[in-house]
């Protein structure tokens, strides 16, 4: 297919160039707790008119592809997700950066991600028109399942008790209603407030729930935020290159988790790396060091959300629909520079998307030199920053972060109470996570389940409509399994102890 | 549309009308062009494909912006607050700015929003997947009167124009079907072309996007599209059902007259230009222009048509 062409054209110095400031500036926009991939995105489509198509989109795809990555920084330092992506990276990487390995789990973050990133371009590069078809394959219902497999997250994320997991989340799903029903139109916990009709914000949410504690604990305790256990003298390359090899298996999988989560348009990065994360800690004979800074945490999150990427845009050029949300924009972006997506594209403008796809995979490639750069000035900076510099620098970004989202004041006055309330209930071992779980995966799952009743109950058989489609029943199966698994094993453990003892 | 008028017509009347005091050297500097909505969809692929016309004939471009929240009514809320200098426009959007307010106390009352030029329209589009047993609207007709409300259209949005069409093409055809509402076109598209429902409430430019990948059984146009020349209108076989979502640009309204229709008269020439008009047709749009002289008459007939169809839908409020 002359694939070679398409490279060679893709390595042009002009492509080459807009990868690299692509890659840099999605990095630091991801980085930044508040400013999203779709954001970055968005600022940038305006200028990408003016090029060619395939410099455009490779443009697009790299401040995207650095953006998903660029939001482990800030999961990892500040415990603060950067984007909704990085939601599941906070998860262990903020507790290895506590103990002194925040470079560690940088750099692993960014090997992570490249490979991640690779294996969600190859599937797009090789295998596009019949991945697509999954998009098709998953109806209503399988959204449910997936929205409710995400919940069986909160038994296992492991952090204080279960009950106050489970109470969170419930509180998460009460949150997510806030606002006009999406399906339906009913007005739900808005009051008097007509700034709630809205809902709640994910990302105002987010930076209010994980940032706004962590603010408020800097100011109240005298130690520093982060130490340095040494001199931070080098990226630790090394180790983190035996750490992958030894996790290729979960590297592999995560990837293509988030390859194919990144295919379904109801989903995205944040429900790709939180079902990379739980399957990483199932399948794990480290199980018990989920959530105490084990780098497989942090390996399935980040490997998981940049396969998104390639992912995201299989459904975004093969059929037209986006993917992901910055993929929403990035189809608006080609409809205004003529381009047609659909079954024809791959066929009839091969040039424009195999030069993209080369151009995606360099600047997938790129990212590794430059994220390792940059991860190791964000590390030194935020070890070096005095608290006095560094507790005022970060609030004033989590105000400019909510606002961004809706260029408005509500978001912002959402963030701070939410984030005051966060630290509160946080006093009382209720983490955040669980809360943010339920916000997110509570709005998939009421979608998916009234749209499938109304679909079930058009059909004559609602029950069938639920569990007797084949997707659902994996998924369902799944479900089962997580919730099973921690009994099963603990009862396994005691067995074995039995016997030894 | 029965407001479909000449451009020169437009530019004569306002000719007539405009004093050139205030609004002699409008635009003198960039027009903030505020969208009520995320980048991405409609509003805004609009609103990017007018801005360079824009610029060409006024030599001032126009930023858009996004202001995205509660379906637009977040922007529109505010429209009235913002400056009237005409360096602040915001697109406006039927049948949203008239059922939102029925609905609900969303901030602001439909006649809150001065919108100085109405210039496309996406008519509805009844679409079935390609290989669905369903071949024409009779087939359609025939399969929803033999099993009442078993097939299921997906749409976008409750209450939204999507399901304003499935309302009133139910009542026309005297027929009942299930209408399942999704979070947008995409996953409205995704369910269609899944096989997840019978069949869709979509637009033209959801034809236009999806090709041969969908059939169209019908339009909501007076006559048919110019870029799909296969999909017959519903007017023709015997429905009458013409209109769809219609967008606009709306103004603060302590905005002076003179502004207002200078705004207007330029949206009119961005109309009328030929590679404009030939994007927003390839883009699925129907041209439209309703500048300030049909405008009274325009929002007195779709208020009309548009709250009748609420009532009977139960959606406005007590």
């Amino acid at each position: 297919m002359g694939s070679l062409d398409y490279l060679l054209a893709a390595l042009s110095p002009l492509n080459l160039l807009l990868a690299l400031a692509g890659v840099v500036a999605g990095t630091v926009i991801g980085a930044l707790p508040g400013l999203t991939a779709t954001m970055a995105v968005a600022v940038l489509v305006p200028f990408t008119f003016s090029m060619e198509p395939a410099a455009a989109l490779i443009a697009l795809g790299a401040i995207y592809t650095g953006a998903i990555y660029g939001g482990a920084y800030a999961a990892i330092l500040l415990n603060t997700p950067g984007t909704p992506s990085s939601i599941a990276t906070t998860f262990d990487g903020f507790p290895m950066a506590r103990r002194g390995d925040g470079d560690l789990a940088l750099t692993v973050a960014c090997l992570a991600s490249v490979i991640g990133g690779l294996i969600g371009a190859g599937f797009l590069l090789l295998l596009a028109p019949p991945m697509a078809t999954v998009a098709l394959r998953f109806g209503p219902v399988e959204y449910f399942w997936l929205g409710l497999f995400g919940l069986t997250l909160i038994a296992s994320l492991g952090e204080g008790s279960t009950i106050k997991g489970l109470i969170g989340g419930g509180l998460g799903l009460l949150l997510s209603m806030v606002g006009v029903a999406e399906v339906g139109g009913d007005i739900r916990f808005v009051g008097d407030f007509k700034t709630l009709l809205g809902g709640i914000d994910v990302v105002s949410a987010l930076i209010g729930l994980y940032c706004i504690p962590v603010l408020i604990d800097l100011v109240a305790t005298p130690v520093a935020h982060l130490e340095a256990s040494r001199q931070v003298a080098s990226f630790r390359l090394a180790e983190a290159f035996g750490i992958l090899r030894r996790s290729r298996l979960n590297v592999l999988r995560s990837s293509v988790i988030g390859t194919i989560v990144g295919i379904l348009p109801g989903a995205g990065g944040s429900i790709a790396s939180l079902v990379a994360y739980s399957e990483a800690k199932r399948a794990s004979p480290r199980r018990a060091q989920f959530g105490k800074g084990e780098p497989d945490g942090v390996i399935a999150s980040e490997s998981a959300n940049n396969a998104t990427v390639g992912g995201g845009f299989i459904p975004t050029l093969v059929l037209g629909i986006p993917g992901t949300p910055p993929d929403a924009i990035i189809l608006g972006a080609l409809l205004v520079q003529g381009i047609r997506t659909g079954p024809t594209l791959f066929t009839q403008q091969a040039p424009i998307v195999y030069t993209f796809i080369w151009g995606l995979i360099l600047a997938t490639l790129i990212m590794l030199p430059v994220g390792l750069l940059i991860g190791r000035f964000a590390f030194r900076s935020i070890v070096a920053i005095p608290k006095a510099v560094l507790v005022p620098c970060v609030a004033l970004l989590t105000v400019l972060g909510s606002f961004a989202v809706h260029n408005n004041v509500h978001e912002v006055q959402q963030m701070v109470l939410l984030g005051v309330a966060a630290w509160g209930v946080g006093r009382m071992g209720f983490s955040a996570s669980p809360i943010v779980l339920g916000l997110i995966l509570g709005s998939i799952a009421e979608r998916g389940f009234v749209q499938g009743h109304l679909i079930g109950n058009a059909r004559g058989s609602i029950l069938a409509e639920f569990f007797a489609r084949p997707i659902s029943m994996a998924i369902i199966f799944f479900i089962v399994l997580g919730l099973l698994w921690p009994w099963w094993a603990a009862r396994r453990a005691r067995i074995a102890e039995a016997r030894h003892g | 549309m029965a407001f479909r008028i000449r451009t020169t017509f437009i530019a004569a009347a306002i000719a007539l009308a405009a004093p050139l005091a205030f609004s002699a050297g409008y635009p003198e500097k960039t027009v903030n062009y505020i969208i009520p909505f995320g980048p991405g969809g409609e509003s805004d692929i609009s609103a990017r494909l007018q801005e360079p016309v824009y610029k060409k004939l006024t030599g001032q471009g126009l930023a858009i912006q996004y202001k995205a929240g509660a379906g637009g009514a977040a922007g529109w809320s505010q429209l009235n607050s913002m400056a009237g200098d005409g360096y602040t426009v915001m697109g406006t959007n039927l049948p949203h700015i008239v059922l939102q307010p029925l609905e609900k106390d969303v901030g602001y009352k439909t006649d809150d929003i001065t919108t100085v030029f109405w210039f496309h329209y996406t008519p509805d589009a009844l679409l079935v997947p390609a290989d669905s047993p369903i071949k024409s609207l009779k087939d359609f007709i025939d399969a929803a009167k033999k099993a009442p409300g078993t097939i299921t259209l997906s749409g976008s949005g409750t209450n939204s124009s999507n399901h304003l069409a499935q309302r009133q093409f139910d009542k026309l055809a005297g027929i009942k079907t299930t209408y399942v509402p999704f979070g947008g076109t995409g996953p409205s598209n995704t369910a269609l072309l899944g096989n997840q429902v019978s069949g869709s409430w979509g637009y033209t430019s959801v034809q236009m996007q999806l090709g041969a990948q969908v059939r169209c059984l019908g339009v909501s146009m007076e006559q048919r599209h110019p870029k799909l020349p296969n999909c017959p209108t519903f007017k023709e076989q015997g429905f009458n059902l013409v209109g769809g979502a219609y967008r606009g640009v709306g103004v603060p309204k302590s905005t002076p007259a003179d502004v207002q229709t200078k705004l207007a008269d330029t949206l009119a020439r961005v109309n009328a230009d030929p590679e404009f008009i030939r994007k927003m047709e390839e883009g699925g749009f129907a041209m439209l222009n309703v500048g300030p002289a049909q405008m009274g008459a325009f929002m007195a007939e779709v208020k009309a048509r548009y709250e009748a169809l609420a009532k009977e839908m139960g959606i406005v409020k007590k």
